[in-house]
């Protein structure tokens, strides 16, 4: 009973809003990421070339400089910079979307298992974790370029493989910690069944950092996914991807600069963003914030 | 109803609960489980509730061994017998409703039909004290006592015939607590439930059961009816645990029997009966044998050599003298 | 030593958490302060000590310890003073101290800490800890390695070998078993007669309270709802808060044949 704290009373917030009302970085980060995604969404609409983020070539129109008619330029076979940067905002969240929702997928269930019901269970899938965690994320995407072609799609599988672990890992945390509360005892007394304590009770509750861990996570993957594109060993051409995209402009950079340089400030605004929120996401939800009653 | 025979329960090497054997017959009925640090009395509570696993001995619940059921026995067990931790704060799933809370055993047990469940939890909550209201809030917005009403709600929405009641208020404040004690006694009379009571605190146990076991390190030390028990004690670890027990009312400075050291460590017992170093009593025998559970009087049982000498007065359990006054008080 | 508070009241921001009119203690005496959680108890203690600043809290009205006035002293003065002439004990003895010092190192800073010739610390610790009932080796003994009863008395035996005049026992004994209460009640008191201790001290507990109290004060929501001689306001309490409190301890009926 420490009522000393008691004087500084602020209820509990389930709920995030009022606690990232006066954090103007996450606003910033989560505005930008918020016009990233409408550019997403309505890139076709907002792109002067739309045909430049396929197949179109003008060979006649290369490397010309930033213009009222190009705003970012045109890369080495003619192609609008600006579209293509605008198209490849699309490619970049959608493939960050899938690695992280495949590694969420197997990592969480996995974790949760592991953490709710311990013991030889937990030693079995902790281990196979671990043989993933030791997989380079670079190496693998060279395998399996070598094996099945390089490609976006290939480059996705490779970074979903080597991303799961970590959320096992953190869920595992989570649910065990979650596991070890009266609340789960509780719903154990009442003779609810494994699979219900789970679903209804360790899930929801270890949630959040997996969430938080998402969004800082997004960054890393978007400037994972255009370094291997970088390489050579994701994203191919004709696709939009930034990374691809700087990798083209890398050769004349000296004397047409902006080929690489607009895609390049695409990925750190987009990792900037994602970061910014991921950070603001975790200072709002961590407990420790919240002053006891 | 429930019948307890010489259980044991270990954790590694400690023995937590050594031999301890009890019956809780069908309710209205309390059953008070008291001791102090490392008598093994959540233990019990969480064996019997088959949370925990069994080293030796039966727990029997209406004749059938409770630790060998199968999962639909088991979940049938469950539901005739529940509990209510101590910690009100974390008893309940912080994201979850109290609603929610309420509907997740009415429908995982189909206490009632569906359309119904509503209903059910609206009575639940007149029944310990709440408002409908409360139904919709988070366990965040409640003060302890209410978490704890909505725990016992909780536990009695599976309509149970035996509860076990572990610290349910220890946490609580003192004005809280005794209108949750009082809730507890009315709770018991109109369903006729029968009840463990596990407590630290005599006074408590007084209030709210018949029959009063007393626990020290594992082991019972005296069972009997609680005006009994409490009204002439055989065990002197019971005299000194009523005599520890501060009391308001007249001031008067007492003379309290007082008894050296702490309760020992469970992983590391005395040999012979474990209170030997601290009883004031003690004789050799005491030091070497550890003194079995047997009646003194019908339905009084005792485990300690002098038990009739404890009773009779003859042996040597002194108040110490408590430090005297100055004029000036 | 006289602890004399006035018109005190302790804010955080907006909220007021403390408000005492009047509350005097002596040597010797025994002042209870009654109050569930929220009541402020804890918070005065630590008022008293000078200790709220850093919380971020504001102090207003007066505490003056044999007339010098603890309210905006300077930090180096309150240092003097906390340990020497005022010592506390909390509720979690264990965690109380710091776990990789031993007792006795952690006696002997304290001690030398406020000027005693190491010598002197040293027989002033054992004393002390006889007078709680502790065998020496206690001092080489590191603080987890203690139980909470052996803690709580180390630490008021801490009070001892510092001479400390007044000790404020926050829910000294509320962690502990009923039959290791009963043991540091008893130390307490003996230091109340012996060595003219004053002691404030702090529970939730009316009964344990109400055999230890010369005075009794009852604190509700922060505010002082009643004071007096404890007999008086446990048996004739004037307030219904008071009334609510007393028919609320449960009590062990059954007279001891």
């Amino acid at each position: 009973m420490t009522d000393v704290a008691t004087a500084v009373t602020t209820r509990r917030r389930l709920l995030v809003p009022e606690a990232l009302r006066g954090n103007y970085l996450v606003l910033g980060g989560g505005l930008v990421l918020l016009c990233l995604v409408l550019v997403a969404v309505f890139a076709p609409l907002l792109a002067p070339f739309p045909e430049d983020a396929a197949n179109a070539t003008h060979a006649a129109n290369g490397l010309q400089p930033p213009s009222s008619a190009h705003w970012f330029g045109t890369d080495q076979v003619g192609r609008d910079i600006f579209s293509r940067v605008l198209y490849g905002t699309r490619v970049s969240l959608e493939i960050s979307a899938l690695v992280l929702i495949a590694a969420v997928a197997v990592g969480v269930p996995l974790g949760v298992a592991a953490g709710y019901f311990g013991g030889f269970i937990d030693d079995v899938i902790m281990r196979v974790t671990d043989v993933f965690l030791a997989f380079p994320a670079l190496l693998l995407a060279l395998a399996l370029a070598a094996v099945l072609g390089a490609s976006a799609e290939n480059a996705t599988l490779a970074l979903a493989i080597t991303w799961w672990p970590w959320y096992a890992r953190l869920a595992r945390g989570q649910a065990a910690s979650v596991a070890g509360r009266q609340y789960i005892e509780s719903a154990r007394a009442l003779g609810l069944s494994n699979f219900r304590i789970i679903g209804r009770h360790v899930l929801p509750n270890s949630l959040t950092p997996v969430l938080v861990q998402m969004s800082l996570d997004a960054g890393g993957v978007i400037i994972t996914v255009a370094g291997l594109s970088f390489l050579g060993l994701g994203a191919q051409d004709p696709t939009p991807e930034w990374g691809l995209m700087v990798a083209h402009g890398q050769a004349f950079f000296t004397t047409h600069w902006w080929v690489a340089t607009f895609p390049g400030v695409a990925i750190l605004l987009a990792a900037m963003a994602f970061n910014l929120v991921g950070d603001g996401l975790r200072e709002a939800l961590d407990p420790k914030r919240v002053i006891f009653r | 109803m429930l019948e307890v025979k010489d259980l044991e329960v270990r954790f590694g090497a400690v023995h937590a609960v050594r031999g301890v054997s009890f019956a809780v017959p069908e309710g209205p009925f309390g059953l008070g489980l008291v001791g102090e640090s490392g008598s093994g009395k959540t233990t019990i509570g969480r064996a019997v509730m088959r949370l925990l696993p069994v080293h030796g001995g039966a727990i029997t619940f209406e004749g059938t061994d409770v630790h060998d059921l199968g999962r639909r026995a088991l979940k049938d067990y469950r539901r005739a017998v529940q509990v209510v931790f101590q910690d009100s704060d974390s008893t309940l799933d912080p994201r979850m409703r109290v609603a929610a809370t309420l509907a997740e055993p009415l429908r995982a047990h189909r206490v009632v039909p569906k359309d119904a469940v509503g209903a059910r939890i609206g009575e639940l909550l007149s029944d310990v004290g709440l408002e409908p209201e409360h139904a919709r809030r988070y366990p965040h917005s409640l003060s302890g006592g209410q978490r704890q009403r909505v725990a016992i709600a909780r536990a009695l929405a599976v309509e149970p015939r035996l509860v076990v009641l572990d610290e349910p208020t220890s946490a609580l404040d003192v004005t809280v607590q005794a209108r949750v004690l009082a809730m507890i006694r009315r709770l018991r009379d109109e369903r006729r439930l029968a009840y463990i009571l596990i407590s630290h605190d005599l006074a408590v146990v007084e209030q709210l059961c018949e029959q009063i076991g007393v626990l020290y390190l594992g082991r019972l030390v005296e069972m009997g009816p609680t005006r009994e028990l409490l009204g002439s004690p055989a065990h002197p670890y019971t005299i000194a645990l009523r005599s520890a027990v501060p009391e308001v009312g007249v001031r008067e400075r007492r003379r309290r029997i007082a008894i050296p050291g702490e309760p020992p460590d469970p992983a590391s017992p005395p040999a012979g009966c474990a209170f030997h170093p601290r009883c004031p009593a003690a004789v050799d025998a005491c030091r070497t044998t550890t003194p079995e559970l047997r009646p003194v009087r019908s339905g009084h049982l005792v485990a300690c050599h002098r038990a009739e000498d404890v009773m009779s007065g003859r042996a040597p359990i002194e108040p110490v003298p408590a430090a005297e006054q100055t004029a000036q008080r | 030593m006289k602890l004399e508070v006035r018109d005190l009241s302790v804010a955080f921001g907006e909220q007021t958490v403390v408000r005492i009119e009047a509350l005097d203690l002596s040597d010797g005496e025994v002042l209870g302060l009654a109050g569930e959680s929220g009541s402020g108890k804890s918070t005065l203690a630590l008022a008293i000590l000078g200790l709220t600043g850093q919380m971020g809290a504001t102090v207003a009205g007066s505490i003056q310890l044999d007339g010098r006035e603890l309210v905006g002293m300077p930090e180096q003065e309150l240092r003097i003073i906390r340990g020497r002439r005022i010592a506390m004990v909390f509720q979690s003895p264990v965690s109380a101290f710091n776990p990789v010092i031993r007792i006795g190192d952690l006696f002997l800073r304290a001690l030398r800490h406020h000027g005693v010739e190491r010598a002197d610390a040293r027989e002033r610790a054992n004393q002390a800890l006889r007078e709680v009932f502790l065998p020496p080796e206690m001092l080489a003994r590191y603080p987890h390695q203690l139980s909470g009863g052996q803690a709580q008395r180390a630490a008021i035996a801490l009070a001892i070998a510092l001479r400390s005049e007044l000790l404020i026992a926050d829910e000294p004994t509320s962690a502990l078993d009923v039959t290791v209460q009963a043991e540091v009640i008893e130390v307490i008191r003996r230091l109340q007669v012996q060595e003219r201790l004053g002691v404030l001290f702090i529970s939730h507990d009316l009964a344990v309270l109400g055999e230890l109290s010369d005075t009794l004060v009852v604190l509700r929501a922060g505010e002082q709802v009643e004071s007096g001689p404890a007999a008086q306001v446990l048996e004739a309490p004037q307030h219904a808060y008071t009334r609510e409190l007393v028919a609320s301890m449960p009590k062990l009926g059954g007279a001891l044949s």
